[in-house]
């Protein structure tokens, strides 16, 4: 395998996808979600923010793809646009939780002692909180804007990959080629950081996948119970909280749509996670 | 006998255990306080504009002036008593406010779990009895949808289907409409309430407004669930006292239930567990889409007037819920599996 140029890694790549139809299309998926996040904005039929009250409300019709909403804003267009903000919060909390995760999770799982019984104290706590509440009351108290639900976010993400990366590095720290290293003058710092962490990256990356879609299902809740995101700017879970209010006169897709575009993007990631886990791992298939 | 007496020691030390992290979580929550925006006396003052020093002596009467360890020991001590605060909001006292809601938010999870564990249960069990098979690509399907969907948007979904299209559900506010009369509550729990009163009627709506936000709720959680029974029953029905079992001819009923479900049940305990996290959370979300008159939904008015004593009130409650939920499936795990309890 240690011959495997760039190349062939790529023809590796297609090949194994070929043998996961389901893992190809959720990666296309995905893609297509990060085309649409970075190229969306550009290409909408409609001002998002813009309202025009005469055309308040109409149901889905080839002129407005998913109808308009109260103030007659073109629901697709606010869609398209809302995938920016929303992939961005999931992305950079579950980014922040990963790399200080991966770092505190792998020096507790080097170092033992006193550090890994603090941080084990640490996590128990924050474990020990329904999650969700958690993130609702830090919100809270940090004060209610986007950047802290991200931080919230990443936060109660955090006890997942200290935990994963401590137990995956535990397991290794007295190995021959750790020893080796130590052997060859390396510092403890250095063992953990070049050799012990991207041993444990492939693994941690496909948590990075199944937790995505968590995340952006937890930004969305929050946004949606009035937590972060303000109401002109379009977002998923702020789409549906100002859509609830006609859902029982039957205005069904301002729930809808948002709501669909939430399941797709969190069941893309998803699937993706599963079957890299099973590439990864087959024997976690299940 | 041993077996109780084991259990009980059991539990007795699980919450010993568990002592630190809810000391944990009783000090983040009052640090959380301390950090929220604003300045509680402020707040308490009889108004925007009023004075320095009334500011000052209401700091000195809410005992704020006070050093932040003292203030610590104090607030444990208040807690220890009960007393979590007032409510700017109601004007009450935050734990009377929490306890008249309490039973209105469990009478909902509860409903929900239960739920969640009559459909998933089979359900994994018929996707392990045919593995591969449409039953088993079914319920996978389902399964990795059903994580998917956003409570709120399966609730507000609910509604739409079954309140505004086939008139089925009645309106999806509250847990009972205005105009019924209460039965006098002894448990808290109207289903319960109203069928003590022996009042069939009542007992019905409020049965008919349950059904749809519990139904979101266990919607979300049947998938791990089900996943779960699905891997743990193929482990047991492969595992040799079921080809055993098989071999001497007792009936497949027998076999798959009596022998490999009462073996599978153990991680299905477990991630019950968890699964009771997750739905305590789901709680805020379901409460706000029906209106339901319970904890969450007192929580998440009183965080957008910034009325913090209810929210740290709250968090406190849902804390001790979940770790008391964790010794219960531990005590639960020492019942169904003898051997866990000798270790």
């Amino acid at each position: 395998m240690s011959s495997l140029d760039a190349p062939s890694t790529f023809r590796h790549t297609i090949w194994v996808l070929r043998g996961n139809l389901v893992t190809a299309i959720a990666a296309a998926g995905a893609l297509v979600l990060v085309l649409v996040a970075l190229f969306g904005p550009a290409l909408v039929p409609y001002d998002p923010v813009a309202s025009d009250v005469p055309q308040a409300l109409q149901a889905p019709s080839a002129l407005h793809w998913a109808g308009t909403d109260q103030l007659g804003r073109d629901v697709f267009s606010r869609l398209v646009v809302a995938a920016r903000l929303d992939l961005a919060i999931a992305i950079s909390a579950v980014g922040i939780s990963f790399v200080i995760g991966a770092v505190i999770g792998s020096l507790c799982g080097y170092a033992g002692g006193r550090l890994d019984r603090a941080v084990g104290r640490f996590v128990d706590v924050v474990m020990a909180f329904p999650l969700f509440v958690l993130a609702m009351a830090m919100v809270a108290a940090l004060g209610n804007r986007v950047e802290n639900i991200v931080i919230a976010t990443a936060i109660i993400n955090l006890p997942f990959y200290i935990r994963f990366a401590r137990a995956e590095v535990n397991i290794r720290r007295n190995l021959g080629w750790v020893e080796a290293a130590r052997a060859c003058g390396d510092s403890h710092v250095s063992v953990v950081l070049r050799f012990l962490l991207p041993n444990v990256l492939p693994a941690m990356a496909v948590q990075v996948s199944l937790n995505l879609g968590w995340a952006i299902l937890n930004a969305a809740g929050l946004s949606f119970i009035g937590l972060g995101v303000k109401p002109p700017t379009p977002e998923w879970g702020i789409m549906v909280a100002e859509g609830a209010r006609f859902i029982s006169t039957g205005r069904w897709w301002l729930v809808a749509f948002p709501g669909f575009a939430l399941m797709l993007a969190v069941l893309c990631f998803n699937l993706l996670g599963d079957g890299l886990r099973d590439i990864l791992d087959p024997r976690m298939r299940t | 006998m041993g077996m109780i007496g084991a259990t009980l020691i059991r539990a007795g030390r699980r919450f010993l255990s568990s002592l630190p992290a809810l000391f944990g979580v009783l000090v983040f929550t009052f640090l959380l306080m301390r950090v929220l925006p604003g300045d509680p006396a402020v707040f308490f003052a009889s108004g925007p504009n009023a004075g320095k020093e009334e500011i000052e002596v209401i700091r000195r009467q809410l005992g704020l002036d006070k050093p932040v360890p003292e203030q610590l020991a104090i607030y444990l001590y208040d807690v220890g008593r009960g007393n979590l605060g007032r409510s700017m909001m109601t004007g009450q006292p935050v734990q009377k406010d929490l306890k008249e809601r309490l039973p209105a938010s469990l009478e909902l999870t509860l409903t929900a779990l239960l739920i969640a564990l009559v459909s998933a249960v089979p359900l994994g069990v018929a996707a392990a009895l045919r593995p591969n098979s449409l039953v088993d690509h079914g319920v996978r399907l389902f399964c990795s949808l059903g994580v998917c969907v956003p409570t709120f948007v399966s609730g507000l979904l609910l509604i739409y289907v079954f309140y505004y299209l086939l008139g089925l559900a009645p309106d999806p506010t509250g847990r009972v409409d205005i105009f019924t009369t209460l039965p006098p509550s002894r448990t808290g729990f109207l289903v319960i309430d109203f069928l003590l009163a022996g009042d069939l009627d009542g007992w019905w709506a409020a049965v008919r407004q349950l059904m749809l936000p519990a139904f979101t709720m266990a919607l979300f959680v049947i998938a791990p669930l089900a996943r779960i029974t699905r891997a743990s029953m193929l482990v047991s029905l492969g595992s040799d006292f079921v080809r055993t079992a098989r071999s001497v001819g007792l009936s497949r009923w027998r076999i798959v239930v009596t022998y490999a479900l009462r073996n599978a049940i153990l991680p299905v305990i477990t991630i019950a567990g968890i699964v009771f996290s997750t739905m305590l959370g789901a709680n805020v979300l379901v409460e706000k889409v029906f209106s339901w008159p319970g904890v969450a939904s007192y929580a998440l008015d009183a965080l957008l007037v910034s009325d913090y004593a209810p929210v740290q009130g709250f968090v406190l409650l849902m804390a001790s819920i979940f770790v008391l939920v964790n010794l219960l499936v531990d005590v639960l795990y020492g019942i169904a599996d003898p051997r866990a309890t000798v270790a």
